[in-house]
């Protein structure tokens, strides 16, 4: 098989703010033609990287390159061949969707007939026909995500950089938000986004990055990072009034021959596990042993939630407490 | 080459432009209140105020509605220049500007854009003044040359008063932060300054500080074009022209600085 062709390479970045290091020696290349994800907490850096690949920030060390050309000595052609579609809420309310098309041209140094061709195409494509002359003030947050996008691909980018496409939007503009993004795919334009969502990056991503605190744990494909686990995973549920007993628990699953990993979540513990049909019982009889009663227990195959937590150590979903113990 | 990225130029400048034009023309109501309300009040209700208590012998001028016109224009200018730079500061804050800051336009087309536009609006302004002012009877001693004159003068007055509102916009934090800076700076611009009384009808400690402001050498050059004559204005005219020079040269400089550390 050939080797796809790399259309971005990330060497080494470094970015600081101050006395903050946003990001540090982050490395990655994308592929051409793939959807590539960064996958993280809010601040862990993705919309950093996200800024510097699209030449809005300069970085602090390191080098990336987009299609070849630097991001920094050549920012003015790397803009040319990109498109962005910057978080909801970056439009002016006081226009309407086709004046912001119409602008964009202008920017991209388009002719007329270039632009109102590209216009016809897109409000065709993201179906925000019928409302392009409405004043994007009357959008609901699905028909803004969807002129962002229209607006990203106006210039007939090579490239898509996307900040959180669907952040706060319902799950049927989730779902389309995904379709149009495959189907850019399809048309052959390669995909960046930053994402906290574990399973719009499953989903959508064809490889992703995990990043956390600054810097990259893990990059692959979904099913290579969840098989990379090695193993797959039980849930135990603990009575509430027993959680004193959790970390001796933990400590004696930890110590059977086919139990890989384990963690305490806040209503019990994860474990990872190989052979879960020999497994499953060596584990009840630890909590029999030890006087656990358990008040549930969930066999699943590995899901992107352990691959993160077994790489950053805890939990992406918003309000869960994390585990502090490793 | 050359020829090309001037096209490409002012493709750009043209359709932000355009922007600010479509905005405005969605909002008619407040276009008229924009084109037609603050500066006039103070032309209209100051001047009729004063217009007994002011002493005629320290104003030099026939009455102080002519007085005053010429402080008003300048108001003008003051005020549409420092304000100017504010939705560029909402851009910033919803992410707009990073959107326009990803395509590959000329980083100053953005700025530019935005002074021309303000700069139209406050040239139209200042001719509803002038013609509020004749209406009142105000007649302007060197006519229609002496507009041009007033318009240039205030034209170049608008390039330093922009840079230091975008510089503001692009260092704070928030827009609450701007307008408070805006508000702490524009009244004692306009008090510590010729606009509403000569510089010999002021304490000596004011008239130190009004030396140094430059909106009281822009005043008195526009001062005179109005109420005197060309005689007495080309001198002052020339020297507000060295003046704003250098005046803007520094807003420039610095605003710049300011732009390139929040945009990179």
């Amino acid at each position: 098989m050939m080797n796809p062709a790399v259309v971005i390479e990330v060497a080494r970045l470094g970015k600081t703010f101050g006395p903050v290091t946003a990001i540090e020696d982050l490395s990655f290349t994308v592929h051409a033609g793939e959807i590539f994800g960064l996958l993280g907490p809010n601040g862990a850096g993705k919309s950093t990287t996200l800024r510097i690949l699209i030449t809005v920030l300069p970085p602090s060390a390191g080098t990336a390159t987009v299609l070849g050309h630097d991001v920094v000595t050549e920012a003015d052609t790397v803009r040319s061949l990109i498109g962005y579609v910057p978080q909801e809420r970056a439009v002016d309310r006081f226009l309407t969707g086709r004046e912001h098309l119409e602008l964009l041209g202008g920017l991209y140094h388009l002719s007329r007939t270039e632009t109102n061709a590209r216009i016809a195409e897109l409000l065709k494509l993201v179906n925000l026909e019928e409302h392009a002359d409405r004043v994007v003030k009357t959008y609901s947050g699905g028909m803004k995500r969807k002129l962002d996008i229209a607006c990203g691909l106006l210039p007939n980018p090579k490239i898509v950089f996307l900040d959180e496409p669907t952040l706060g939007l319902d799950v049927q503009s989730r779902l389309r938000i995904w379709d149009y993004i495959r189907r850019l795919r399809e048309n052959g334009i390669t995909i960046v986004m930053t994402t906290n969502y574990l399973e719009e990056a499953d989903q959508l991503c064809d490889r992703l990055a995990i990043i956390d605190g600054g810097s990259i744990r893990v990059i692959g494909s979904p099913l290579e990072l969840k098989t990379g686990l090695g193993g797959d995973s039980l849930a135990l549920t603990i009575k509430e009034h027993e959680a004193e007993k959790l970390p001796r628990l933990r400590d004696g699953i930890r110590a059977l021959p086919l139990v890989r990993d384990v963690r305490i979540n806040p209503t019990g513990l994860d474990v990872l596990v190989e052979a879960p049909e020999k497994s499953l019982t060596a584990v009840i009889e630890v909590a029999q042993r030890l006087d656990c009663s358990l008040d549930g227990i969930e066999y699943h195959r590995p899901r992107l939630d352990d691959v993160f937590v077994a790489h950053t150590g805890h939990w992406l979903r918003g309000g869960t407490p994390e585990d502090a113990e490793e | 080459m050359m020829q090309m990225t001037f096209q490409h130029y002012r493709q750009e400048v043209l359709a932000l432009t355009m922007r600010w034009v479509r905005r405005l023309s969605r909002e008619k109501f407040s276009m008229l209140f924009t084109l037609v309300q603050p500066m006039l009040f103070w032309l209209i209700f100051f001047g009729s105020l004063f217009q007994h208590a002011a002493n005629i012998q320290i104003l030099q001028a026939p009455n102080y509605m002519s007085f005053l016109a010429g402080g008003v224009v300048v108001m003008t200018v003051l005020n549409n220049g420092l304000a100017g730079g504010v939705d560029l500061l909402f851009d910033k804050e919803n992410g707009f500007l990073e959107r326009m800051m990803s395509t590959p336009i000329h980083r100053s087309s953005v700025i530019l854009s935005r002074y021309l536009f303000v700069m139209t609006i406050t040239g139209m302004q200042i001719l509803v003044i002038l013609s509020i002012a004749f209406v009142f009877g105000v007649r302007l001693e060197t006519g229609l040359p002496g507009i041009a004159v007033i318009l240039a003068i205030g034209m170049l007055f608008g390039v330093g008063l922009t840079a230091i509102s975008m510089g503001i916009a692009f260092s704070v934090k928030s827009h609450g932060d701007f307008f408070s800076l805006l508000g702490f700076l524009s009244l004692p611009m306009i008090f510590l300054s010729s606009a509403l009384v000569p510089l010999s009808a002021m304490p000596g400690w004011m008239q130190v500080v009004a030396m140094v402001n430059p909106m009281t050498w822009v005043i008195d050059a526009v001062r005179p074009l109005i109420i005197t004559g060309w005689e007495a204005a080309i001198p002052q005219v020339a020297l507000a022209f060295v003046i704003l020079a250098i005046f803007d040269a520094v807003c420039l400089y610095g605003g710049a600085k300011a732009f390139r550390r929040a945009i990179g």
